[in-house]
């Protein structure tokens, strides 16, 4: 089974993160990194690919500097990657994106894609869907588990207050939480195996992609303001005067946890 | 000194593992005196056990200088897991890779390389540290095997479940000394119980007793007599992995120290703010710098093919003492929480102390630096 796992490098999300004057995601001064649930998506392509044999090829979208990630990958065990990286592209929505990603995903021989269920920068989790409707295939979003037998796919589904379970038959794109797996850390081994691995760079143009149609002038939505997170705020405090387990399983009840 | 792409990669990983994996649950299994088996399984896979051993048993051909950016990313965090490592190979595993037959190499070092089994090497007596080939223990030949007696001490690695090998040095004949390899559950061969230790508790340290103990004559490693000689080989090599794990250690209390003097407040301001703290802060960064350089300066000789013998001595002597300062600096940066066996430099400045001692003590280290000197 060949699966195409899609990574991006993002700022830490355990720092400090800053917007640039475009109001952007400032990655100049920032520690990048794989993003964070991608590392799950990453595992669970190499676990299946364990399981059923096939290849795992990493896609990204990203400067040059993004690969740092692409090489993680491959340490990890991935066995090739396409690097899509173009001038054009920086201020891209979400949209644009996935026309890029498209065209990427049609250059590549897939079974199953794997994302992570949201990146952790601007964290829409959107493409997956995205992909799935340029591509022609199901989307099976927000996986805590994955089981194939090499023809379809069942995920569950995580949601608040269980799961759900998904079926679908091959082709498709899955996304993934933290719950899914425990990412693996590279081996010396792997590292040193990485630099040995084909790494594929293209440009917009390689792929039939109009630069005109992707970056800050292709964008269907602008943001336009942009403020800090308000600090949290005081819980609400019961006082007991007989009443407080009444209120207290009401609460409970009410945020479904019981 | 500037690192290669794949010496960086794999500091990163190993750094990633020691802040995610062992950070958290250390200091519980010190406070319990465990080994962490299971730790130390995990970080085997990353292929630290196997940096230098050569690849066709499983490892990865790699230098000393390599094992050494892997043991400093573990002290950072934990000495008692770095020296778990830190014996198993430039004493153990290194030996049966320089000086073992093929035979020996293929049937011990692929688990030691991966991190599945560990080794101990057992040279300290009750009645010899420093006068290492002082060895009472004796190993005699009869009908095709040898028969040990005697008693060590000291032994790292001796007594724990993923222990696949004891390495023991022994009197083979008059002034003759041999290393021989034994495993456990070998009859006669007796595991004595874990010391209690001042620090290094998540490490497993142990005497070690042989009664009659018999093993295969083919389990003899090297040449019968060359023992001695074989050890201080290794130990030059050990050394310089000693002199990274203690680097590692003030490292780590630079960085313990410096997150607690940016966040804790007294009269209002952060105690960083204090030029008596942050003075102090800037010499313990100088000492992990200097302690870095010693080490990796000999390293560098070592993966060359140079004689690094008094590199070795002089970066032992240089980070062990390195250790020792940070970790006092480091406790009094943090105060009453610096005696509490919770913060984590309070594991440090309780493991710091056998760096002054192990591998060698710092006295025997100024010997082999002023012998290099010609005095």
């Amino acid at each position: 089974m060949n699966i195409v796992v899609l990574v991006k490098q993002v700022p830490d999300s355990g720092l400090a993160r800053q917007l640039d004057d475009q109001l952007r995601v400032d990655r100049n001064g920032a520690n990048n990194v794989m993003g964070e649930l991608d590392e799950y998506a990453v595992e669970a392509a190499l676990q299946l690919k364990e399981a059923h044999g096939g290849e795992v090829t990493v896609l990204t979208l990203g400067p040059s500097q993004a690969t740092e990630t692409v090489r993680k990958t491959l340490a990890m065990g991935a066995d090739k990657a396409l690097h899509i990286e173009d001038d054009a592209v920086g201020g891209s929505d979400a949209l644009a994106t996935s026309k890029i990603l498209a065209a990427a995903l049609g250059r590549l021989e897939w079974d199953l894609v794997i994302a992570g269920a949201e990146s952790t920068d601007s964290g829409m989790g959107i493409m997956p869907q995205m992909l799935a409707a340029r591509t022609g295939v199901p989307a099976l979003t927000g996986a805590r588990k994955i089981d194939t037998d090499g023809t379809a796919i069942t995920v569950e589904h995580q949601r608040a207050n269980g799961y759900d379970v998904l079926t679908a038959s091959l082709p498709a794109i899955v996304s993934v939480w933290d719950t899914i797996n425990t990412p693996r850390y590279p081996s010396l081994k792997g590292i040193m195996a990485a630099k040995r691995k084909p790494v594929e760079t293209l440009a917009l143009s390689d792929l039939g992609v109009d630069a005109a149609e992707v970056g800050p002038s292709g964008a269907n939505n602008e943001v336009l303001s942009a403020a800090e997170r308000p600090p949290r705020t005081a819980g609400q405090i019961v006082t007991d005067e007989g009443q407080g387990g009444t209120a207290l399983a009401e609460f409970l009840a009410a945020e479904k946890f019981i | 000194m500037r690192l290669d792409l794949e010496q960086t990669e794999f500091a990163a990983a190993v750094r990633a593992f020691a802040q995610e994996q062992i950070r958290p649950v250390i200091g519980d299994y010190y406070e319990r005196g465990e080994f962490p088996a299971d730790l130390v399984r995990e970080l085997g896979k990353l292929g630290v056990f196997g940096v230098t051993l050569p690849e066709e048993y499983g490892g990865s051909g790699m230098g000393l200088f390599m094992l050494g950016l892997a043991l400093e990313e573990i002290a950072r965090v934990d000495a008692s897991v770095a020296v778990t490592v830190e014996a198993s190979v430039t004493l153990g595993a290194e030996g049966l890779a320089r000086y073992g037959t093929e035979e020996q190499r293929r049937r011990w070092l692929p688990r030691l390389a991966a991190g599945e089994g560990l080794c101990a090497f057992a040279l300290t007596e009750p009645g010899g540290g420093t006068d290492a080939g002082h060895t009472d223990t004796k190993a005699r030949l009869e009908d095709g095997e040898w028969v040990i007696d005697g008693a060590k001490c000291f032994i790292t690695n001796a007594g724990t479940a993923m222990t696949d090998l004891i390495v023991a040095t022994a009197q083979t004949g008059p002034g003759e000394i041999s290393c021989i390899a034994v495993e456990p559950g070998t009859p006669g061969l007796e595991i004595g119980p874990e010391y209690s230790k001042v620090g290094w508790r998540a490490s497993d340290t142990r005497p070690v007793y042989f009664d009659g103990c018999r093993v295969p004559e083919a389990n003899l490693i090297g040449q019968r007599g060359r023992g001695f000689v074989q050890f201080l080989e290794l130990l030059d090599s050990g050394r310089v992995a000693i002199a990274a794990l203690a680097t590692g250690s003030a490292q780590g209390c630079v960085d313990e120290a410096l997150a607690h003097a940016k966040e804790r407040e007294a009269f209002g301001r952060p105690i960083g703010e204090n030029q008596s703290i942050a003075f102090m802060l800037a010499d313990m960064k100088l000492r992990a710098h200097t302690s870095r350089l010693t080490w990796q300066d000999a390293a560098l000789k070592a993966d060359a093919g140079e004689p690094f013998g008094a590199d070795a001595a002089l970066a032992k002597l240089h980070a062990s003492q390195a250790a020792v300062d940070n970790a006092r600096d480091a406790t009094q940066i943090f105060g009453g929480y610096g005696f509490m066996n919770e913060t984590p430099v309070a594991r440090a400045w309780r493991d710091c102390k056998i760096l002054e001692i192990g591998e060698g003590t710092n006295e025997v280290q100024r010997m082999v630096i002023a012998r290099s000197m010609g005095l």
